[in-house]
């Protein structure tokens, strides 16, 4: 029984899963700001929209100043795995290690620096962060837990239904791969199209009628990217084109990450969604020219600002 | 001879000016901004930078008034020759009409109101600076020849030229002007939307090596798609976007479609990157990175009404 849950990082992901395990485990945060840390420990973390609590947390920018944790949730943007995975180098050598980013990469990343078990996670839920304190409940979509290194799938289920006890949704299971390839196919191309195009992810994404219309170039994208699944022998669990008409028939337009982080002028998760599967393409010796333009062209968004 | 300028934005002022200066031109423009109209009317057109003129000439923005004439020069946006075509086309049912606009496919858009079409090409540039205003930012050359499926009589397209050419605006009749508007149209619909959906200057577009690559892509496509329709091309685009890269030529210009973009004006993107896929399907090239950027662009534009 996991009785000591650190989640590293509280951005919305991470603030939601925070205050949920707190009611079911003892939860400490870590974060990197002392404000941040401060206004946990002071005034707790807030949830609202699909559930009203507030949650007692305890936070710190130190790791040795919080309780060494069973499960450490890595709940970082893809590029900042490395920064924290140092951070905690060396420490927690009872903890499991749970990744949930995006991409390909984040497993190997954290094995590098550490010889914890690790977990692998993929989350579909989705929060606004309205302050360091509020987090807002938005899409009660699951996480989706996998083994990875030194763990097994009970290992999963048993944190799969600690996150379902604490009032999110989870699913284990045996073997992470599929789900991931799906959603990097997805995510690259609907996070590359909208941070590119600047519209969220609506009907835009799916119309065909005309030629010049988005469909075409996205289900291009989509089918590149299904080839390199192919090569690498992936079964997919869904087919990322069902997944993106159907998140466009849902009514409501996502914000999708990677236009947020170019409407902010941020750092993109570029290299880990779009850039990983340039380079699996590469490797497998998949021609895959249309997401190398559209990494070539979020890449060049971002020097405009960066 | 009796010349009606349609549409007297930077470019159709260029023209309008210039041959008005000529004893033997009667100089008529039309333009659906009242009060360059107005302007133009009561203090004539003036132009500043690469040349000093001050021109007489009558404007209108009611195609009613427009007397037979012996020429048309077409200078309007590509997405507005439709419109503006039909409304003058009264005018030159004696006459021939010119285009001297980006892109491909406003020569056919004409042909649908007129008997003798001319397709031209133009360098000059400027912008307008106030009503009855323009500054004349480029000189350069304009060439045009007889439209093939409708051609005006090449003694026609020779009055043209020399008319231009004798009024400030060196102009050169050819039997076949369709290798500088492909040249153009190649150069154009392989930078601009780049810059449009980046952010980048024309300069920064080519020094980032992966970029340039896509740049070179779409190059490809452009060539294989004139070849295909027999057009050998007088030097190679590639050469064109690595002249303006220099620091002394336009190394720090914004294309006129990342100005189109920032200012949420529509773009000219379905006769660049749009006409050369569709030139491309008619011919049986296949124009795949062509239509991706011009998918983009258009999801750019949709975006501003989301």
């Amino acid at each position: 029984m996991t009785e000591r849950v650190c989640v590293v990082g509280a951005g919305s992901i991470g603030s939601l899963l925070a205050a949920h395990l707190s009611r079911v485990a003892d939860v400490s945060v870590l974060v990197r700001r002392e404000e941040h840390a401060q206004a946990l420990n002071e005034q707790g973390l807030r949830v609202s929209g699909r559930a009203e609590f507030t949650a007692e947390v305890r936070a710190a920018v130190d790791p040795d100043e919080l309780p060494e944790p069973q499960l450490a949730i890595l709940a970082c943007k893809g590029p900042e795995v490395a920064a924290v995975a140092d951070r905690i180098s060396g420490r927690w050598s009872g903890a499991t290690v749970m990744t949930v980013q995006n991409g390909l990469g984040a497993e190997a990343t954290v094995a590098e620096r550490g010889a914890w078990p690790i977990l692998a996670a993929l989350t579909f839920m989705s929060g606004t962060r309205h302050s360091d304190t509020h987090v807002e409940y938005v899409l009660d979509t699951a996480t989706w837990i996998g083994p990875g290194r030194g763990t097994t799938a009970a290992d999963a289920r048993a944190v799969a239904e600690l996150i379902l006890a604490g009032g999110l949704k989870a699913e284990a299971y045996e073997d992470i791969a599929p789900v991931r390839w799906s959603k990097l196919i997805f995510n690259a191309t609907v996070n590359g199209v909208a941070a590119l195009t600047g519209l969220r992810h609506d009907f835009h994404f799916a119309a065909e009628e005309r030629p010049s219309d988005l469909g075409h170039l996205v289900r291009g994208l989509i089918d590149e990217g299904k080839a390199v699944a192919a090569a690498a022998g992936l079964v997919l669990h869904e087919d990322p084109w069902q997944m993106n008409v159907l998140a466009t028939q849902r009514g409501h337009a996502h914000y999708p990450s990677m236009l947020e982080d170019v409407d902010a002028r941020r750092p993109t998760e570029l290299e880990t969604i779009n850039g990983a599967l340039v380079r699996e393409a590469e490797r497998l010796g998949v021609s895959v020219p249309l997401q190398r333009a559209i990494y070539r062209l979020v890449k060049a968004k971002e020097a405009s600002y960066l | 001879m009796r010349v009606c300028v349609v549409g007297c934005g930077a470019v159709g002022s260029l023209f309008a000016a210039n041959l008005a200066l000529l004893d033997d031109v009667e100089v008529w423009a039309y333009d659906l901004a009242p009060d360059h109209v107005e302007a133009i009317n009561r203090d004539g057109l003036r132009l500043s930078g690469a040349g000093e003129v001050h021109a007489r000439l009558r404007a209108t923005a009611d195609a009613a008034e427009l007397p037979p004439c012996d020429f048309g020069i077409v200078a309007t946006k590509s997405m507005h020759t439709e419109a503006a075509i039909a409304a003058t086309a009264h005018a030159f049912t004696g006459g021939c009409v010119a285009t001297v606009q980006n892109g491909i496919g406003n020569e056919e858009t004409i042909a649908r109101h007129v008997e003798r079409v001319i397709r031209g090409t133009t360098f000059p540039a400027g912008k307008i600076l106030a009503p009855g205003h323009v500054q004349w930012d480029v000189k350069g050359d304009t060439t045009i020849g007889p439209f093939e499926p409708k051609p005006a009589p090449f003694e026609e397209v020779e009055r043209l030229a020399e008319a231009c050419t004798r009024g400030g605006m060196p102009t050169h009749a050819v039997a076949d002007a369709r290798p500088p508007q492909w040249l153009k149209v190649i150069f154009n619909a392989s930078t601009n939307p780049i810059g449009a959906l980046t952010g980048l200057t024309h300069g920064r577009v080519c020094d980032q090596p992966e970029l340039r690559r896509t740049v070179s892509r779409l190059v490809d496509e452009g060539k294989a798609v004139a070849a295909a329709q027999g057009i050998e091309l007088e030097s190679d685009p590639e050469d064109l976007i690595d002249h303006a890269a220099r620091p002394d030529v336009a190394y720090g210009h914004k294309a006129s479609m990342l100005q189109d973009v920032e200012a949420r004006r529509r773009t000219e993107v379905d006769y660049l990157n749009g006409g050369i896929a569709r030139f491309g399907a008619e011919h049986g090239v296949a124009t795949p990175l062509n239509e991706a950027i011009h998918a983009l662009v258009k999801g750019v534009e949709a975006s501003w009404d989301q």
